[in-house]
């Protein structure tokens, strides 16, 4: 079935849905390369507006990818509530995007639909969408998960301290994790990339994490971001596994390059329920127990997106971790290259969009605010997208070092970024854990104390921890 | 110096000794110290302009060096810098008349191929390439390996390990190529490896060994851990994310 737009006497046509998804995305030079984009600023305004008149009901009955080829389509069209959909699926994908505006829809209104839209639907409403927009309705509504303590409550900005280190030196780990303590980092999760994806390595890194959460009695969770398969295979060790990571794709191919099915990832979070059953000395406040990351372009970087655009891929992924209840989804938007998002620009629509699309299917977003040395970014515009998706409603952002990842190899967000944030937007850490702050002495009132440091004592502490 | 004084001195230098992290930096309000600031700008700076960087085996590589190893160097589809970094499928592919100067320069079904690939850093192939190849290759040989001919790819993707594996049909390939730089190291290399590597094949057939550099993982170690790998690949005559360094 073709669509058509007919701006200013000129007429451009699209053979289906794929292609009109394609050519209305704002430039991205992802779609580009796999040679689907628009090729011309009037075409892809003609596509945004043809696609504003096709309706909910439209989407669902023509899957984007076929059902009977992909596994992640079948999952999309099981778990969509089906019900609510019967109200809206007469809308057009143009009064889908007012309905998210208005202010005569509730907060109630919003989650309901969000669970009633597939991934294609939260997409096709993006690509209309003003980053004003993105942010605007995005900010609407909270996703409020559970583990260890309580994220995504009014008001609430956490953050992951992520101590990296190039050779998984526990010692460098934990230098790096009480320095984001002391600047009230930490509530998101204590989550490491392992240099080495070994099980040793990674059940030795979190038995010390662990080691250090349960003798300060700090109210969060720890995770090791290896391989699901390295993790599982550390738990049957017995280390603790507080959150189970993942990277997820929006197609079965770009999911089996990444060495995943969607039942390992059903097993995986089966398994470790199992074990947080068995560990009675914590005290969990919820069952929320995955963790996922993502990024626009993976699936065309394992050569598996099908002629899809990359933004609707991206909303696929979050269409397969709404199904297994995450405690933790961020995108992380600017780490993939020039390739796929070639400038700040690119970076930070995407950056909005995914956010956008995340939290209006259900999910917990964070987003990794982030660039690498090659492309055409700096710190100002990781700066720009931080204040943008902070005032967007953004669960949380990672903390790292000075903004500066010396495994990975790219510049993130900073424990000074949390600060600065939180101080200008006036958002406090997770419930729980800002009780802790204070009684550390880190905060004061809310606020951070003048003498924040690692004290004598946590210092003197460290060889203990890595006994 | 007081007392605190002088623990804050031993703290900072126990974390300047655990992790190049730019840890205890202390602040600014929210914001960094002005020297803080100007450091990263500065290092953003070289990490920049370590990604221009051309990779030139001649002069990347000491005469004494290329000739012992027999050295030569190919480059794949991708013309310049600019567009290898704007597309990556050309730095996965091979022109014919490449692929036939390989198969004229180097044996084919060898049991270990090393490639020398510069990725997002030359700098890192320059620095550790001499360093680890001489090690990797002597230990390799004392244990036995029937090894291929190494050589360097110019605008090289990991992807063309494919490529590599069609050629010249090896059991073990293993691509030592430079990580995209970052603010703390421009020098850092990764081993990659493909047990059979042919078109199609994706992440998840092959295996990683990342931070080879002076503050990560050191060149002995890594050779030491790269031909653990290789052999345990051998193994399971497979690679990918079912196999693990133990």
């Amino acid at each position: 079935m073709g669509y058509s737009a007919t701006l200013r006497g000129q007429t451009f046509t699209f053979a289906d849905l794929r292609e009109l998804f394609a050519r209305a995305n704002e430039e991205k030079s992802g779609d580009q390369l796999a040679g689907i984009a628009a090729r011309s600023e009037s075409e892809r305004v003609a596509a945004k507006w043809a696609l504003s008149d096709v309706s909910l009901g439209e989407i669902l009955a023509h899957p984007i990818l076929d059902p009977d080829h992909d596994d992640v389509s079948r999952l999309i069209l099981a778990t969509y509530d089906a019900a609510v959909f019967g109200e809206i699926r007469s809308w057009s994908v143009g009064e889908l995007r007012e309905r998210l505006l208005d202010h005569r829809s509730t907060e109630a209104d919003l989650v309901r639909w969000g669970a009633a839209l597939t991934p294609e639907m939260a997409a096709a409403a993006a690509k209309l969408m003003s980053n004003k927009d993105l942010i605007i309705a995005a900010n609407r509504f909270r996703r409020v998960t559970r583990c260890r303590n309580t994220l995504g409550e009014e008001g609430v900005l956490a953050i992951r301290i992520q101590p990296n280190h190039p050779s998984d030196d526990l010692m460098g780990i934990l230098f790096a994790t009480l320095d984001g303590l002391c600047y009230g980092c930490g509530d998101a999760v204590i989550g490491v990339n392992p240099a080495g994806d070994s099980p040793g390595t990674v059940a030795g890194i979190l038995r010390v994490l662990d080691r250090l959460i349960s003798r300060y009695r700090i109210p969060t969770q720890a995770c090791v971001l290896a391989h699901i398969t390295t993790q599982l295979a550390a738990l049957d060790a017995g280390a603790p596994v507080d959150l189970l990571f993942q990277s997820i794709a929006g197609t079965q191919a770009a999911n089996a390059s990444f060495g995943i099915t969607l039942d390992l990832l059903r097993e995986g979070r089966q398994r470790v329920l199992d074990q947080h059953q068995s560990r009675n000395d914590v005290a969990w406040v919820g069952s929320d127990v995955m963790y996922f990351e993502t990024g626009q372009g993976s699936a065309l970087s394992a050569e598996a997106h099908h002629g899809i655009d990359q933004l609707t891929l991206e909303a696929r992924a979050y269409g397969i971790a709404r199904t297994l209840n995450p405690f933790l989804v961020n995108s992380v938007v600017g780490f993939i290259g020039p390739e796929y998002l070639f400038d700040e620009r690119q970076i930070i629509r995407a950056g909005l969009e995914d956010h956008f699309m995340g939290k209006l299917l259900g999910l917990p977003m964070g987003v990794d605010v982030c660039y690498t040395n090659h492309a055409a970014a700096d710190q100002n515009s990781a700066d720009n997208l931080l204040v943008l998706l902070a005032s967007a409603g953004c669960n949380y952002f990672m903390g790292v070092p000075c903004s500066d990842d010396v495994m990975l190899n790219y510049q993130s967000t900073s424990y000074h970024d949390a600060l600065g944030i939180r101080q200008l937007l006036k958002r406090r850490p997770a419930p729980e854990f800002a009780g802790w702050l204070e009684g550390q002495g880190i905060f004061q009132k809310g606020a951070l104390s003048d003498n924040s440091g690692p004290s004598d004592l946590w210092i003197s502490d460290l060889p203990r921890l890595l006994a | 110096m007081d007392h605190s004084t002088r623990i804050r001195a031993t703290t900072l230098a126990l974390a300047r000794a655990a992790t190049p992290a730019r840890v205890l930096m202390g602040r600014a309000g929210p914001s960094y110290r002005t020297q803080t600031q100007l450091e990263l700008r500065r290092d953003h700076a070289a990490a920049q302009d370590a990604v221009l960087r051309e990779f030139n085996l001649d002069h990347d590589f000491t005469p004494d060096f290329i000739t012992k190893f027999g050295l030569f160097q190919i480059q794949t589809l991708a013309r310049s810098k600019s567009e290898y970094l704007l597309r990556p499928d050309r730095g996965r592919r091979l022109s014919i008349a490449v692929e036939s100067e390989l198969e004229h320069q180097c044996p084919r079904r060898a049991e270990l191929q090393v490639v020398i690939g510069d990725g997002l850093s030359a700098e890192a192939v320059r620095q550790q390439v001499p360093l680890l190849l001489p090690i990797l290759l002597q230990q390799a040989a004392d244990q036995g390996w029937r090894l291929g001919h190494p050589f360097g790819v110019r605008y090289c993707r990991v992807g063309v390990i494919n490529e590599i594996g069609r050629v010249l049909e090896p059991d073990v390939v293993v691509l030592l190529i430079g990580e995209r730089p970052g603010l703390a190291t421009a020098e850092s290399l990764s081993a990659y490896f493909a047990w059979q590597p042919r078109p199609g094949h994706t992440d998840a057939h092959r295996n990683l060994i990342s931070n080879i550099h002076s503050r990560g993982v050191d060149v002995a170690d890594a050779a030491k851990r790269i031909l653990a790998m290789a052999a345990q690949i051998r193994r399971y005559r497979s690679s990918g994310a079912m196999i693990k360094e133990s």
